[in-house]
């Protein structure tokens, strides 16, 4: 969990309060010019009122260049970003022919197909050939080709589950099967800090939702007891059926969930889990199998596996791996299983190819490789930052590292500044975090190379000491290296 | 009586003595100076009892939480449903496996097919110069974008492809959604809040439906593509109603619904929409690249200017061949969904090779508008031909490329319905060749339109295509449906 220091506290809340001062103040100037030129067409009330997208208007369009970053080739480790420039101050961004090459620290490329694979690459264009881009027609209907099959079954089978269903979209997932699962009368009981789809998914199903607080096994309990007791709210009747929704890697803390404990604690109450893989899978375990893995948990123990294509395998679309009858349900009731175009074939392709080269199934060791070098790669890197002294979060095995900024005016100094030294890295505000916790959120893949990360380790360290966001003291350098320069 | 007169006695001789002791010299104490009579003891002792009541806490009965023993045994009986419910016995679950591209003649199943379930409107499915741009795209930018918008997944063919998209139809600015159905349960959530009214027509697609319900606000259904209902209910939403000029309100239609093939009468709903101040949002997922002289939609079919329609979104997995969705409108409009639309801050951007098959899809529209005369007059031919079908009517309109057959005459319930329609569909596939679906529901789905079966013209269908349909399908429904007449 995040410590934070009462200075930067303070210094932050001031920032933030400074801030909300000048644009209170210029939003007060703004109504007098307003007023003379008639914005608004009459009768119609305004898209946003007043002080809802003061947010927007006020702090986010200053760094708005730090967002949204537009790039000309494919998300690899080296990239080119475009440069884009402003001629009103920030308000709008015209795009330049100009490019430059950069260090990518931020797409979620954790085994490196993002780009052009020499296994994964002419497949999917074969497929592209056979099937065309699209079916142009839901699953039900004419949407099911032998490659939507083959890869339901190879997921199945590579998540350890009965049987799975594939969606095109991973926010649809989730937001179109929670209500397919649990209705009025039930319970959802979802962690803290689970992602916007999880949350719009239990929104739309009309149960009830409850929270509980980040990755704590026993407030779980604590909550789960009182709820089972108490019943539904105001009529006291029992619950329908509970589910628990975790995810294996929250995104924003980089953290692994408390697995084992958590399934212990369901089973004993009777309650359901699902359990959201989506930056886990494919990145994780000794075999790319996930946080089931990794933790020592058996698949069989999960009532509902979700995960998603787009971060490990370099594809898009979602799945839900769980026992044939769950699938089958799905299969007859999920509303995006019906209406919704089906997953565009050589995305599919690209999947069954990447788990292949990850089950080794393709006759290479690659997949071996790839796994081994994220885990180095990320461990390598953790440790170094933390050496030097930055707030780094997660646990170790997880690729993705937060480095808390707090303060606002830091978050456009690191991130401009890391661009000006070709290193492209992504900062997160308020609102996907807590306002005080601003962070920038460094993603490793197993396509960087040792050169490659000691290279950002030197940018990320010359640009933490300009803008002071080294919070611990730094380690000392070793004697043994400063006897080896003195000998020297 | 004589218990009586001893506890009357021994009642005086106890006040005579009280009497007496309040009376008595030694209670006439002398405190600073001040005389304190008897009396004054007494009201100092019942100021000093009422006091006392005063601090004692109010009676309730008192609160007993439960034991953690109780909570144990609650805990242990407390049975939950099983996750799924139970599957119906002969539900029909196997859905045909397609073996090639999705074409007006594929294979299904081992056998080629005359194709009628694929919305592949202008027959871009195959088409050479839309997979070479594809492949161009797949070598350099590989399958996914591996990132959200916000954080590196935007790639310069995603700007150029909104850049055409808005150009095409002559609005300022357009987004990019990465799959179609959730443009419209984005876009409704982030102009719609809570206390805000929307009327919407009853027959609209689940995912209008789930964007309605997220959007948390006020909802009202009129009676399906009646423009009489209409304006009855957006009358009386504001007459009289003085707090409605401060709330946003909205009117979503689809322009071809799904659900029954009907067009939405454009220019009455502007008119409407400007007399009673409301906005529009329109969903074009089935019109755009099929209506209007050159495909530009609704609005160019009905000769409306597009500034007047606020919020049109769009799937491109219909017409334009690719996947995905957009959404267009003013400046405001556009740049108002970036930072607030669930559907594209939280969920990675379009596969680059998507998009480029979207600008080379747009790019082969503008320059053959002859594929819209082709499926114009398919759409014609196929009216014609199935006019007189035993049993089934055909309900859309007669423009639009979904064409609608319901059963004449109901065999009593939707699932009996169901099942006449599945088997004919089934028949027509395995004798003839040809491959037709029903309109499938969930039990989500709200909408109360009878289903039917659904028939996606395409402009790259032939006319003995059609012909092969009209007759397999009167040859079917004439025996299945023989005893229904």
């Amino acid at each position: 969990m995040v410590r934070l220091p009462y200075t930067t506290a303070l210094t932050t809340l001031f920032s933030y309060g400074l801030l909300f001062a000048f644009g209170q103040l210029r939003d007060f100037f703004r109504k007098f010019v307003d007023w003379f030129k008639a914005k608004n067409v009459k009768g119609y009330a305004p898209i946003c009122l007043g002080l809802e997208d003061f947010y927007v208007r006020r702090l986010y369009l200053r760094i708005q260049d730090c967002f949204g970053r537009p790039i000309a080739s494919a998300p690899d480790s080296w990239f080119d970003v475009v440069e884009r420039i402003s001629n009103d101050n920030n308000k709008t961004l015209q795009r330049t022919s100009h490019t430059t090459r950069c260090l990518n620290l931020g797409s979620y490329n954790y085994l490196g197909f993002a780009a052009a694979d020499e296994y994964c690459t002419p497949r999917a264009i074969e497929s592209l050939k056979k099937y065309s881009a699209s079916t142009c027609s839901v699953r039900v209907d004419g949407g099911t080709t032998k490659l939507h099959a083959e890869l339901e079954e190879l997921v199945a089978r590579f998540v350890g589950k009965p049987a799975a269903i594939l969606f095109g979209m991973g926010y649809v997932t989730n937001s179109a099967i929670i209500p397919c699962l649990i209705g009025k009368g039930g319970l959802i009981i979802s962690d803290s800090l689970n992602h916007n789809s999880i949350v719009n998914g239990a929104r739309g199903s009309g149960a009830t939702v409850r929270v509980f607080q980040h990755n704590s096994p026993a407030h779980l309990e604590e909550v789960l007891r009182e709820q089972i007791a108490g019943g539904q709210p105001r009529t006291h009747r029992p619950w329908k059926k509970i589910i628990v929704i975790v995810e294996g890697i929250y995104s924003m803390e980089g953290e692994l969930c408390k697995l084992p404990e958590i399934i212990a604690v369901c089973k004993k109450y009777k309650a359901y889990t699902y359990l959201d893989e989506a930056h886990s899978i494919g990145a994780v375990g000794q075999s790319g199998r996930g946080v089931c893995e990794l933790l020592g948990v058996d698949p069989a123990d999960v009532d509902i596996m979700m995960g998603t294509f787009t971060k490990s395998f370099g594809s898009c679309g979602g799945y839900i791996a769980a026992s044939k009858d769950i699938i089958q349900h799905l299969k007859h009731t999920c509303p995006a299983h019906l209406y919704a175009t089906s997953m565009s074939p050589p995305a599919v392709q690209q999947v069954i190819s990447a788990i292949k080269v990850i089950l080794g199934e393709d006759g290479s060791n690659r997949g071996a490789q790839k796994l081994a070098h994220i885990r180095e790669n990320s461990n390598f890197f953790r440790s170094e930052l933390k050496k030097m002294g930055f707030e780094v979060l997660g646990d170790n095995d997880s690729p993705v590292m937060p480095i808390m900024l707090y303060n606002p005016a830091k978050i456009p100094a690191f991130s401009r500044e890391c661009l000006r030294q070709k290193v492209a890295v992504v900062t997160v505000a308020f609102p996907a975090t807590p306002l005080l916790l601003a962070r920038a959120r460094i993603c490793i893949s197993a396509s960087h190379t040792r050169e490659d990360l000691v290279t950002a380790l030197d940018v990320i360290s010359r640009v933490g000491d300009l803008v002071g966001i080294k919070y611990f003291p730094a380690e000392p350098p070793k004697i043994a290296e400063v006897g080896h320069n003195k000998l020297e | 009586m004589d218990m009586a007169l001893p506890v009357v006695n021994a009642t005086s001789a106890v006040l005579a003595r009280v009497s007496a002791a309040f009376n008595a010299p030694l209670a006439r104490a002398v405190v600073f100076g001040v005389h304190i009579d008897g009396h004054l003891v007494v009201e100092g002792l019942l100021i000093a009892v009422i006091v006392f009541q005063l601090t004692r806490k109010s009676y309730k009965p008192p609160k007993k939480p439960l034991t953690e023993k109780e909570i144990d045994e609650l805990c242990d009986d407390w049975k939950p449903e099983p996750l799924c419910p139970p599957i119906k016995e002969g539900a029909r679950i196997d859905t045909p496996m397609l073996e090639s591209a999705a074409g007006p003649h594929t294979i299904v199943d081992g056998k080629e097919v005359v194709n009628f379930a694929s919305a592949n409107y202008l027959g871009l499915i195959g088409n050479e110069k839309i997979i070479d741009s594809c492949v161009g795209s797949l070598e350099k930018y590989g399958v996914g974008s591996c990132g959200p918008r916000g954080f590196y997944g935007t790639i310069d063919v995603h700007l150029d492809c909104e850049a055409k998209i808005a150009k095409f139809l002559g609005t300022p600015d357009s987004i990019l959604y990465s799959y179609g159905i959730s443009t419209i349960f984005s876009v409704i959530p982030a102009f719609c809040k809570k206390g805000d009214i929307i009327v919407a027509d009853e027959g609209v697609h689940w995912a209008v439906q789930n964007g309605l319900h997220l959007s948390r606000s006020t909802v009202v259904y009129f009676k399906h593509n009646d423009m009489a209902s209409l304006a009855s209910t957006l009358e009386k939403l504001t007459r009289g109603n003085k707090r409605a000029e401060k709330i946003r309100r909205y009117i979503v239609v689809e322009s071809i619904y799904q659900n029954s093939g009907q067009i939405a009468p454009l220019d009455e709903i502007v008119r409407l929409k400007e007399k009673y101040r409301f906005r529009v949002i329109l969903e074009e997922s089935h019109s755009f690249g099929v209506l209007g002289k050159s495909g530009r939609g609704l609005a160019e079919h009905y000769g409306v200017p597009i500034e007047k329609i606020d919020i049109i979104t769009a799937g491109m997995g219909n017409a334009l061949a690719t996947d995905g969705g957009f959404c267009t409108g003013s400046v405001r409009v556009v740049d108002h969904q970036r930072l607030s639309s669930s559907g594209y801050v939280f969920s990675a951007s379009l596969p680059p090779y998507l998009a480029s098959a979207a600008i080379s899809a747009v790019n082969y529209l503008e320059e053959n508008p002859s594929i819209l005369s082709n499926l114009r007059s398919n759409i014609a031919l196929l009216h014609k031909e199935l006019s007189d079908t035993p049993g089934l009517e055909i309900s859309s309109h007669a423009l639009s490329p979904i064409v609608f057959l319901k059963l004449k005459k109901s065999a009593g319930s939707p699932t009996a319905d169901l099942d006449l329609l599945e088997t004919i569909a089934e028949r027509v596939l395995k004798e003839d060749s040809v491959f037709i679906v029903t309109s499938k529901k969930s039990n989500l789905d709200r909408c109360k339109l009878p289903i039917g079966i659904r028939l996606f013209v395409s402009a790259g269908h032939t006319e003995s295509d059609i012909s092969t349909l009209s007759k397999s399908l009167k040859r079917v429904s004439a025996s299945v449906l023989s005893d229904y007449f």
